[in-house]
């Protein structure tokens, strides 16, 4: 009896071709269902107010786009504001942040204090206790201080993350102590250490942590919606919720996608741009909220 | 600049909780450098060598005794104001930064009168590239650096504020064996060069011996011997250093004294004068073994490596404390070992050099003055008895 | 080099740490003590300040509220769907990721894309999507009515409907980061294994069984395990969906009911509220723990 090589080598052939056949349509089948929403909202975005309305049935193309809705969207309501407001909440946020993290990791990666491992083990085990567990008080002392409505009462409560001083404090222990030692000798402060070398070496964790924040900061809803009833104070989040209930009238609904648009681009563009530092700094460190 | 170590003494708190003794990391240490020199501090690791040079560098505070650079007393100052220069085993280089800005990373720290012009500190940092000749490299980054190169770029680091005392520590052990060479010599050209008083550690005695004006062997944390290479080798005071120092190392013998005469096993090998009978051990080293076919000391032929212009016969005996004795002789022996049989085994017979025969206290070892007289007819045996079975116990050291 | 004492001041090391000390004191150590004080103060009045007494009248009082009983409900629904769905899938999608060369980075960016977008804003699309009014049925109902059903208002309309959305859309936020855990997952296991394998000529699916799936099994239970206490948090996906008054869409999470305790038109209740978080943690660290000694017991490490 002879083995019929040609014909195991065709199945073979076969099923290699069908299961990689299933396997594109089973990735493209999802990239469509992630795509989707983001094609809905442009290209709602870019119907105008009529011709979105006549629709019974929605249009998968629009042959005439307009940019009126955009123009809307920064007149009609105050999203301009809202955009700024974000900027700068999240701005202030990581940067304050990143100096506070930097000078505790610092401290347990390199200095020498008493009751320092006793300060670690309370800091580690803040790690596990929920936001929603302190957001309580927080809201009645932010409200007490008449912190409500403002950028400190928006800030400040976010400005430490025991998570980011632990990923901080383990990259600056992998920088040799010797490193340490050869600055000493040559008469360098412990601040002019951190700053001139640690900072430096550990930029690439810092810069995952700075990204990692600002999405974080970008997309908060909660905090902001508890302390801000005034739109002065709106970040981009309270404001697409106000927009939609109170903003343009329900039904305008390209206007509110071209806000939608607006709002989601900085993000996307930031991701696009550091695509592989987004990617590795969540998958180290990052859960979504 | 002259340092002088004067009693110091480090302990580190003792790691075992149940046992709180303290470490003795170095033990009373005295020692005056001279200065310009270049010394290697030589011992095995956990010695004290490395705590030592930190306690000399300031980054480690001593337990007790002074350290002088020159007429100030330094040991209560910070590393930064003692003047200077270290080079770490890894060297330490900023990853982050090129060479030139490595190099310049010591001048910027620099503050009030001492505090030099952007000018000034590129002048002085092209100097010291120039000692190291590393001017090519000044625009790269550590990481794109060979290990020598790497290790020149430290030392440049370690000169550009003229220190008063240079500090090195293992320079050597973290490159391949032929840059080693290479840069040994390297470090004792910008030694000479530069003047500047320098102590470097090491665990390769041979490195020691090779460059340094003098060298000091530690153990334990306490010093064992302080002298100019060849001085320790020649005389060591005691067995460690004989067996620390030299490559091949030292071959070690148990023997006994008696009657004017060295017996190793049962051949009387030398015949001294001036000493008691006791036991000792002996330690020969390689090149004190003389090929001579009535010698009085008979060994078992393992076999014979060529070196070239030496061999080195390898061969056993029962009172060894060695796996098998190393002896170094001219090549035009060679053709004369191998020629005396007993039974199955190839015999072998030495005379001994005198002077590279060094005897121990089976107590202290310590080294025991001996004073040799000619090697006479009278102590040479006979036969080449290998039954020395009462040294078949006991042979570990 | 040994790790040497420099500074004998201990208070240099405590000056860098004050900012992290204080921030976390105030915006962490404190309340996380006080919100344990209010749960049991009975009826505190955050105007004045007061209240009668200590006790456990709160947790009755939330415990008995059929908001709060709805809430539990919604919340243990989608953690029980979407946990073991979107983790699934991800591993599906991840594999079929791993088995492709072409395009894969293609794939890869586009599958993070939701991460990085504000969950408001993009649930604003998904309601469109879903909604039915007086001018359009949506999208959605537009497939469906293709494929002979009829429509439904998945927003406004019957409660599986709703749920189905908050599941649909809770999947869709969740899964870049599952899908991103995995991936690296499978590409950390060694090809050695694989190639063993074949040699042997284990069919695919048996390697996959007895191969890939023990090895990624830690990744695969941390994710279930981030998945539980995420999902558990639910609040900004089912806000996006439908809007603040969730307690009147039927569509309250438990997070949502503490924050309607506390603020918006049914609050200024901190100690409802309270009690609520509390039970909640609860909640999470009981299933936390369950699923550590689940994972104990399963996990090959």
């Amino acid at each position: 009896m002879t083995t019929d090589y040609g014909k195991i080598e065709k199945t073979a052939k076969t099923r290699k071709t069908v299961l990689n056949t299933i396997t594109y349509i089973l990735l493209i089948l999802w990239a469509v269902i992630v795509l989707f929403p983001f094609y809905w909202m442009i290209l709602t975005s870019v119907k105008s107010y009529s011709a979105y309305n006549s629709e019974y049935i929605p249009a998968f193309i629009t042959l005439s786009p307009t940019m009126q809705n955009y123009v809307d969207a920064f007149t009609a309501v105050p999203l301009g504001r809202y955009f700024v407001n974000t900027v700068i909440f999240t701005v202030a946020t990581t940067a304050i942040m990143l100096f506070v993290i930097t000078l505790a990791a610092f401290a347990f990666a390199r200095l020498d204090f008493k009751g320092k491992n006793i300060a670690f083990m309370i800091f580690l085990s803040l790690m596990m206790i929920p936001n929603e567990l302190v957001i309580i008080t927080n809201f009645v002392t932010v409200t007490n201080l008449d912190m409500r409505n403002s950028f400190p009462g928006l800030i400040l409560p976010s400005v430490t993350s025991v998570f980011y001083i632990y990923l901080l404090k383990e990259n600056f222990e992998q920088i040799p102590d010797s490193l340490y030692y050869a600055a000493k000798v040559d008469g360098t402060s412990d601040l002019k250490y951190l700053l001139r070398v640690m900072i430096p070496i550990s930029k690439p964790t810092l810069i995952t942590i700075t990204i990692l924040k600002v999405i974080e900061c970008w997309n908060s809803y909660v905090w902001p919606r508890l302390i801000t009833d005034d739109e002065n104070y709106f970040l981009v989040s309270n404001g697409i919720q106000e927009i939609r209930e109170n903003g343009f009238g329900r039904e305008n609904i390209p206007a509110m996608m071209a806000a939608v648009v607006v709002i989601s681009l900085p993000l996307i563009i930031l991701f696009l741009i550091f695509r592989k530092k987004v990617m590795a700094g969540v998958s180290r460190g990052g859960t979504k909220g | 600049m002259e340092v002088v170590l004067r009693n110091l003494t480090k302990r580190f708190p003792g790691r075992d909780r149940k046992k709180r003794e303290d470490v003795i990391a170095v033990d009373n240490f005295n020692f005056e450098i001279p200065d310009g020199k270049l010394i290697g501090l030589l011992g095995p690791s956990g010695c004290g060598k490395s705590t030592t040079l930190n306690l000399i560098s300031g980054l480690l505070k001593p337990t007790g005794g002074r350290i002088f650079f020159g007429e100030d007393d330094v040991t209560d100052l910070p590393p930064e104001n003692r003047g200077i220069g270290l080079v770490f085993q890894n060297y330490a280089l900023y990853p982050h930064l090129t060479v030139k800005q490595n190099i310049l990373f010591p001048l910027q720290n620099l503050k009030g009168k001492d505090k030099l012009s952007k000018g000034e500190m590129l002048e002085k940092v092209t100097e010291a590239a120039r000692l190291v000749q590393i001017e090519d490299l000044m625009d790269r980054k550590p990481a794109e650096l060979s290990g020598g190169q790497q290790q020149r770029v430290a030392i440049a680091r370690a000169l550009v504020k003229m220190p008063r005392v240079l500090l090195l520590d293992e320079p050597l052990s973290n490159l391949d064996a032929r840059l080693r060479l290479k840069t040994r010599e390297e470090i004792r050209r910008i030694q000479r060069k530069t003047g500047i008083t320098t102590i470097f550690v090491t665990h390769d005695q041979e490195e020691a011996m090779s460059i340094s004006d003098m060298i000091v062997v530690m153990k334990d944390g306490v010093v064992q011997q302080i002298g100019k290479p060849q001085e320790v080798y020649d005389s060591p005071e005691n067995l460690f250093v004989a067996r620390f120092l030299g490559t091949p190392p030292i071959n070690l013998f148990e023997g006994q004294v008696k009657n004017g005469q060295l017996y190793i096993g049962e051949d009387a090998v030398l015949r001294l004068r001036g000493i008691e009978n006791q036991e000792v051990f002996v330690g020969i080293r390689p090149e004190g073994f003389i090929l001579q076919e009535d010698g009085p000391f008979c060994c078992t032929l393992n076999g014979v490596e060529v070196m070239g212009r030496d061999i080195s016969v390898v061969s056993q005996n029962k009172a060894s404390l060695n796996q098998s004795i190393r002896a170094i002789v001219g090549a035009e022996h060679l053709a004369g070992i191998g020629k005396e049989r007993q039974a199955t085994e190839t015999k072998v017979r030495f005379a001994l050099r005198p002077h590279k025969v060094f005897l121990f206290s089976r107590e202290t070892e310590k080294r025991i003055d001996f004073e040799e007289l000619p090697i006479g007819g009278s102590t040479v045996s006979t036969a080449c008895d290998m039954r020395g079975d009462k040294y078949e116990e006991n042979k570990t050291l | 080099m040994k790790k040497t004492k420099l500074s004998d001041s201990s208070l240099k090391g405590w000056l860098y740490l004050l900012p992290a000390i204080l921030f976390l004191g105030i915006f962490m150590v404190y309340p996380l003590i006080d919100v344990f004080i209010y749960s049991f103060e009975e009826g505190y009045n955050s105007a004045s300040q007061t209240y009668f007494g200590i006790g456990w009248y709160n947790y009755s009082y939330i415990l008995h509220d059929p908001y709060f009983l709805q809430a539990v409900k919604n919340t243990f629904i989608l953690v029980m769907i979407t946990v073991p769905l979107s983790t699934g899938i991800a591993l599906l999608i991840s594999v079929a990721l791993s088995s492709i060369k072409p395009l894969r980075e293609l794939f890869q960016t586009i599958y993070f894309l939701p991460y990085v977008t504000n969950t408001l804003a993009v649930g604003l699309v998904f309601m469109i999507l879903f909604k039915k009014t007086a001018y359009t049925d949506g999208l959605v109902n537009l497939f469906l009515n293709w494929f002979g059903g009829s429509s439904v208002d998945f927003i406004d309309g019957p409660y599986q409907a709703k749920m189905f959305v908050l599941c649909f859309y809770t999947i869709w936020v969740v899964m870049p980061f599952k899908i991103l855990i995995l991936t690296s997952a499978l590409s950390s296991v060694d090809q050695v294994y694989y190639n063993a394998a074949k040699v042997d000529g284990t069919s695919k699916f048996r390697t996959f069984m007895r191969i890939t799936l023990p090895m990624i099994s830690p990744m695969i239970f941390y994710l279930v395990i981030t998945g539980f206490i995420g999902a558990f948090k639910a609040y900004s996906d089912a806000v996006a969906l439908f809007g603040t008054n969730l307690n009147a869409a039927e569509m309250n999470t438990i997070v949502g009911y503490v924050y309607d305790m506390l603020y918006g038109d049914s609050g200024g209740y901190p100690s409802y509220a309270s009690a609520a978080a509390i039970i909640l943690f609860s909640i999470v660290l009981t299933i936390t723990c369950i699923n550590l000694l689940i994972s104990k017991k399963k996990v090959h490490y």
